[in-house]
């Protein structure tokens, strides 16, 4: 698996993202100036956190209008893996690659802790190194994360099986129906909002998150 | 407009200051001149008022790099790395703008650092605030945290630590003590000092507009009731043009194109030049036709004293100026070329084709003002007499531990990124200093901020003394070794005999304390004029610390599990003067605070740091605000654990006082460890065994973790809700 993390002026947390792609794939990721438009040779687009143009406007919708969004898309459509965190969620969301939108936390007030999230489901690439119901520990910090769609929507992504993660001990930033993150139908498009990347390593607190990133190094 | 003495006063020059400006200039300045001048011999520039009494701090040790004179200061922490720290108020803007104002604060103390070529990697804040009871405390912490939080999550630098006090004395004058530390190869350190005539001058960053004209000027006066008209003196933050900024002159720093380079801060343009030029012994030439500008018609006096944010001046190897002019231009920041340094020894600025302001550099940095102001020497009260206590220890405990200066900090730092990096071992309040790992090394920062300011207003010598050994003792508690200092004095009128000799008696006292700890101050800032309607803030001489553990893995932080002895390590007096249990729960502010032994500070905190990096040491916790009874409530709360206390009187003076010098360790074998303090002559007792989940007081007494936690974590969230 060859991995390209995307860089949009005010992204933040690539580096994070850069240290945990390389403990679990063994290489360096590529990282992307958004104005490239060749991901030839990828099989992972990560999009990483941070405030993409400052959130100014809406958050992730200038990134998601920037030349190397268009290759991404392409890269969607040949089935290609994505990964998008936080900001990088909102940025799909904006670029029509997830549905739904991320608004402001439910209470108005930015949020930086940790929470738990369940595994829906343990058969993507991105979480087989999980089991089904396993709870594991992830930072988040954003003060957009509050996940909504309208109703069919997400009865949809309930039936299809669409949700990714959801939030297991308290539902801070008043997501509908607790997600944290969600599929593509072809389950190959993840967007969370929590962080994974931040908990790969013992002496941060914990390794919780480093499965994903083992699950997508074995896919 | 009539440039005279009358005018000079309201730009903050007094007359003997502005008869200085007219025997330099050899006639009447223009205004863009006598605006020059009044910034530069600001206080907040110029440090005219405590100057002579700075010089008497400690500032050289052999890992020193960098002490006081650069934008920040730079020790050597090893494998070729240097952290570079600075911590700055932005105290008047964040009362009257509380959001912009804290913003503000933290976007000039990142470039204060970053313009020395090292990367942020954690922000701490020091905060004070007025009586809570207050609507315009309310507001001001509302705005203050989420102008911190807002700039800082923004810009990507974790936000690890600080503190947070109350005290009426703050009521018209918060302080926001902004810390940023960063980390910059020993050989790749970035200077102001400009050199090579003809070398072209560089504006990059954002468009120059009409915020914060005169901002350092506001800084140095007191405040009065109609400071709300001085809002548009408060500078507006762009924290995504600041990240992009930081990206982009890092990268340019990976090249040679640099000669030196300043941010632009107080005072803006002007004192970014003045210093450049005026530290390098040559001359510059600004054409503000070419300064890029957000607003139509600025004249020149408004473009050389705007404090629009986000801004660096530099100088330039002429041969590198297209690459340069890349970097820069592909993180669409704008670059010009606005000047070029000279061999004249002046600033000459020109505008609309004319000079607007021809001013010889020397005098106007060696002519500056200096006073050595009339001093009274702090009457420091008697010592405490005999209290009763009005409340039962654990009645007290519950009231304590949920006041407003020792309740849980959580709904402040939950709205502040630390884990941004990915580098934060420590995490806010888990342990006595944040633990910031350097990426791809077992190293790590212990970072904290401390003062005591209510012991600094009964006593500002040992207060002072107090503030820098509190740093060294919350580095020391993680196992870190503490090495250096940067320090935000605020006090109130400098005119005032009264206030200076509380400042001269806190440096005098933070002096002793840095030279017995070898923890020299490296860099700082003095935030004077703290002051609204005549009543000054109490005085804080806010202290940052920086230490270093060599393996992060080592580090301990506060949270205790089961089956631990609890060790007290240094002796108990109990001194109750000026402590929180007699102003909480008795409602006095008397006595004098505790005795600083800077002797028995360095013992036991060697001690303590040795037995923690020899393995063993499960926790450990110092000492402070609240006492002994405090301290090891935090550590049950943060282990969510009980302990059992050993059973001793339940006088307030051992379970409240507030003597230095003072740790609790969680170890294994708390025997053990009582015999190698008592080798090594430490004071050490057993004070409890851990386990269950109640704080058991005697046999009659027990209160709950839940309950504890109850009263610790109400404040915040109910006065917010």
């Amino acid at each position: 698996m060859r991995a390209g993390i995307l860089l949009f002026p005010g992204i933040n947390r690539e580096r994070d993202m850069a240290i945990a792609v390389r403990q679990s794939f063994g290489t360096a990721p590529r990282m992307i100036w958004h104005k490239e438009t060749d991901l030839t040779g990828l099989d992972l687009i990560i999009i990483p956190g941070g405030f993409s143009y400052g959130d100014y406007l809406r958050c992730g919708a200038m990134a998601a209008h920037s030349p190397v969004m268009g290759a991404v898309k392409d890269h969607a459509a040949r089935g290609g893996y994505i990964l998008g965190v936080c900001n990088g969620f909102q940025i799909l969301t904006e670029a029509g690659l997830l549905p739904g939108v991320l608004l402001r936390n439910a209470g108005l007030r930015f949020l930086s802790m940790d929470t738990q999230l369940r595994v829906e489901r343990a058969d993507t690439a991105f979480t087989s190194q999980y089991q089904k119901g396993e709870l594991f520990r992830a930072p988040m910090a954003h003060g957009d994360g509050n996940y909504t769609a309208d109703a069919a929507t997400l009865d949809r992504l309930e039936g299809e099986g669409l949700v990714a993660f959801r939030y297991a001990d308290a539902n801070r930033n008043g997501s509908a129906r607790a997600i944290a993150g969600i599929y593509a139908p072809n389950l190959r498009i993840l967007g969370l909002m929590p962080h994974p990347e931040d908990l790969v390593d013992p002496l941060m607190g914990g390794t919780d998150g480093k499965p994903l990133f083992d699950s997508l190094a074995a896919a | 407009m009539i440039i005279d003495e009358a005018l000079a006063k309201s730009f903050g020059l007094n007359a003997a200051e502005y008869g200085r400006v007219l025997a330099i200039m050899g006639r009447i300045p223009s205004l863009t001149e006598l605006g020059i001048f009044s910034v530069m011999w600001s206080e907040h520039c110029s440090y005219k008022s405590s100057k002579i009494w700075l010089k008497q701090l400690p500032t050289t040790a052999p890992w020193v790099i960098h002490g006081p004179g650069e934008n920040a200061g730079v020790i050597d922490i090893g494998d070729g790395l240097a952290a570079v720290f600075k911590m700055e108020s932005h105290n008047h803007p964040s009362f009257i703008e509380p959001y912009q104002g804290a913003a503000t604060g933290v976007g000039g103390i990142l470039r204060d650092v970053f313009t020395m070529g090292a990367r942020p990697v954690a922000n701490l804040n020091a905060l004070r605030f007025g009586n809570p009871a207050l609507a315009v405390t309310k507001r001001v912490v509302d705005g203050v945290v989420r102008g911190i939080g807002g700039y800082g999550n923004c810009v990507g630098v974790p936000t690890v630590g600080g503190e947070v006090n109350f005290h009426p004395a703050y009521n018209g004058n918060p302080l926001v003590n902004a810390m940023t530390v960063g980390i910059a190869r020993v050989d790749r350190i970035f200077l102001s000092a400009a050199a090579g005539i003809g070398n072209p001058v560089v504006y990059v960053g954002s468009k120059t507009g009409r915020d914060g004209i005169h901002g350092a000027t506001m800084a140095s006066t007191e405040f009065a009731v109609d400071s709300a008209a001085k809002r548009p003196t408060v500078q507006v933050g762009d924290p995504f043009t600041e990240k992009l900024l930081i990206e982009a002159c890092l990268e340019l720093m990976q090249t040679d194109a640099i000669v030196a380079i300043q941010d632009m801060g107080a005072a803006g343009l002007t004192s970014s030049a003045v210093e450049m030029a005026g530290k390098g012994g040559v001359g510059i030439e600004l054409d503000l036709d070419r300064v890029p500008q957000r607003e139509a018609a600025m004249t020149a006096y408004e473009m050389m004293l705007s404090e629009s944010q986000e801004r660096m001046l530099l100088v330039l190897r002429p041969d590198r100026r297209e690459l340069a002019r890349r970097i820069i231009e592909k993180w669409d920041l704008d670059y010009a070329e606005i000047g070029r340094i000279t061999g004249t020894g002046r600033i000459i600025v020109t505008h609309g084709g004319a000079v607007a302001a021809d001013i010889p550099l020397a005098p106007l940095a060696d002519a500056a003002p200096l006073y050595e102001r009339p001093i009274v020497e702090p009457v420091v009260p008697a010592p405490l007499g005999n209290v009763v206590s009005p409340l039962s220890l654990e009645a007290a405990l519950l009231k304590l531990i949920a006041c407003p200066d020792l309740c849980a900090r959580r709904w402040i730092f939950d709205q502040y990124d630390s884990t941004v990096g990915g580098q934060t071992v420590k995490r806010p309040a888990s342990a006595d200093a944040a633990i910031v790992r350097l990426e791809g090394s077992r190293r790590a920062l212990a970072l904290t901020t401390d003062c005591t300011p209510r012991y600094c207003a009964a006593d500002p010598c040992a207060g002072g003394a107090q503030a820098v050994a509190e740093a060294w003792r919350n580095i020391t508690a993680t196992g870190a070794t503490p090495l250096a200092v940067t320090d935000n004095m605020n006090f109130g009128n400098p005119e005032k005999p009264e206030i200076m000799g509380q400042f001269a008696a806190a440096i005098r006292g933070m002096a002793k304390a840095c030279a017995a700890l070898d923890f020299p101050i490296v860099s700082g800032n003095v935030s004077l004029y703290n002051e609204t309607e005549g009543k000054a803030i109490l005085p804080t001489p806010a202290i940052g610390g920086v230490g270093v553990i060599e393996d992060a893995g080592l580090a301990v932080g506060i949270a205790i599990g089961p089956g631990l002895d609890l060790v007290l390590i240094g002796k108990t007096h109990g001194a109750l003067g000026q402590s929180l249990w007699l102003r909480e729960i008795c409602g006095c502010e008397t006595g004098a605070p505790p005795e600083v032994d800077l002797a028995a500070e360095r013992a036991n905190g060697d001690f303590v740091r040795g037995r923690i990096l020899a393995g063993g040491v499960a926790a450990c916790h110092d000492v402070s605000d609240g006492g002994l009874l405090i301290a090891v409530a935090e550590m049950a709360l943060a282990g969510d654990t009980g302990v059992a206390l050993t059973p001793h009187a339940s006088s307030p003076a051992f379970w409240f006082g507030e003597d230095q010098a003072r740790y609790i360790l969680a170890v294994a074998d708390g025997a053990a460890l009582i015999a190698a303090a008592q080798a090594a002559s430490i004071a050490a007792e057993h004070i409890g065994r851990t386990g269950g989940n109640r704080l058991t007081l005697s046999d009659s007494i027990a209160i709950s973790i839940a309950t504890l936690r109850e009263a610790h974590e109400r404040f915040f969230p109910a006065w917010f809700a």
